[in-house]
């Protein structure tokens, strides 16, 4: 399988590479870690007629903690993500989904910013910095914006970007002491899409309840990644006791939007939302009194 | 519009005129005559066409050739020798780590690579580390008790 021929230009800087974008609008494609386009290029399910590979631009991948944000750069792989050792004192819930993300191989060569900027509701960063409230730095031609990740998803395999601009950085807020988050996915196998996914975070104040800043993400459960807005509504506030785990729980899975497909009936999968959330809710408590 | 690339590949450095689209496996192969890495599923599924660039173990199915202008590339061809196997290579003789040996390769380069980031792998980390390379001979049993061969004979 091959794709279909295509012209190639390799930027240095930013800048060229927005310029580029800007002369050509539609017609071209960014490439990163390439680990969903060439696919979808040799499929001929996508044909972009001319490729922009933001690999040779220096400086882009970086995981750095500044001014209260966690922030990951546009060429961080998925497996540097994994062996930071940042990510992995700090961070667990996305140890927790890089490490379920397709495979090792795969995982050294495709980027967590493009995990994002494909805007495949199958992907799971998604749903992990929904529940981490996480905010893409977008950069154009005219200048720089932030893009909370609640409004980065628009529609199916859309996203906020404009055709010119690139996703630069995800920035994660610094969580306060007392936090904790998981990421569970169910696969039918090793590197299939989530049959579901959910992501916590919780956050507990001195008396043990859980503070405004929850989150809660789900992932191939909709045509988008969906925030479970009325769960995290549900738990502020609460002692999440095994009763309010179990409610928030069956409230993330109203939340869901699942079809039939090959991973399973739509019932099955929401039933399947409902028994992640509540592991990943017990397991998040875990992680706030310091467990693994 | 072809493109000029110069890849270094097992140590040998080649000048090339490469159409975008040519997969880095395609380059390998067809180009350079490297014939020893395979093209199993061409879905980013199987691992069979695993090489290492600049130190990463990657899919050369799903690379781009021009991606690996400047890079050093490592092949089976290049991990050792018939006077001087690399370890991963003796492991899969000595444990019998392959039956039709269409995997194998990858499964090498894959292998070879997870012992570069962990030197002691668990029977659990090797399994995890050859997550992206598919056997359907072996059952895996083998080819876990030849990297552990190879983790030891390393020490």
């Amino acid at each position: 399988m091959i794709p279909r021929s295509f012209e190639y230009s390799a930027p240095g800087t930013l800048d060229e590479a927005v310029a580029l974008l800007q002369k050509l609008g539609s017609d071209a494609k960014i490439l990163s870690g390439g680990q969903s386009l060439i696919p979808m290029m040799k499929l001929r399910l996508a044909s972009p007629p001319h490729i922009v590979d933001i690999n040779r631009i220096p400086g882009l991948d970086y995981i750095t903690e500044k001014d209260g944000f966690l922030r990951i750069g546009a060429l961080v792989r998925e497996s540097d993500l994994e062996r930071s050792e940042l990510v992995r004192s700090r961070f667990p819930i996305l140890v927790d989904t890089t490490s379920v993300i397709a495979d090792p191989l795969v995982r050294n060569q495709a980027t967590v910013c493009g995990n994002l900027a494909h805007g495949d509701p199958a992907n799971d960063h998604p749903a992990t910095m929904l529940a981490l409230g996480a905010i893409v730095v977008a950069v154009g031609p005219r200048g720089e914006r932030d893009v909370p990740v609640e409004n980065f998803f628009p529609a199916l395999f859309t996203t906020a970007l404009e055709a010119d601009e690139i996703l630069r950085e995800i920035k994660i807020p610094i969580p306060p002491p007392s936090t904790g988050g998981a990421y569970l996915k169910l696969e039918r196998k090793v590197g299939d899409y989530a049959t579901a996914g959910v992501a916590v975070q919780i956050t507990l104040n001195n008396s043990g309840a859980c503070t405004a800043a929850a989150g809660i993400g789900l992932t191939n459960v909709g045509f988008t990644p969906i925030k479970a807005v009325k769960a995290e509504a549900f738990v502020k506030g609460k002692q999440l006791d095994q009763a309010a785990v179990k409610q928030a729980s069956e409230i993330a899975a109203g939340e869901s939007h699942p079809v039939d497909d090959i991973r399973g009936p739509a019932d099955y999968k929401r039933d399947l939302v409902r028994v992640l959330t509540a592991r990943a809710i017990v397991r998040a408590l875990e992680r706030v009194k310091g467990g693994v | 519009m072809k493109k000029a690339i110069s890849v270094t590949v097992n140590g040998v450095v080649h000048h090339q005129d490469v159409e975008p689209r040519l997969l880095l496996v395609h380059l390998l192969r067809d180009v350079l005559n490297l014939t020893g890495t395979h093209i199993g599923c061409e879905t980013s599924i199987c691992g069979a066409c695993t090489v290492i660039i600049d130190g990463q173990a990657v899919k050369s199915c799903t690379i781009l050739a021009v991606q690996a202008d400047g890079a050093s590339v490592t092949t089976i061809e290049g991990l050792g020798t018939e006077a001087n196997l690399h370890p991963v290579q003796e492991g899969f003789w000595e444990h019998h780590g392959l039956q039709c040996g269409y995997c194998t390769p990858g499964m090498i380069m894959a292998g070879a690579q997870l012992l570069d980031r962990i030197s002691s792998p668990t029977a659990d980390q090797i399994r995890h580390g050859l997550e992206g390379n598919l056997c359907r001979c072996t059952g895996y049993q083998n080819i876990v008790e030849a990297i552990q061969y190879a983790a030891s004979k390393a020490k």
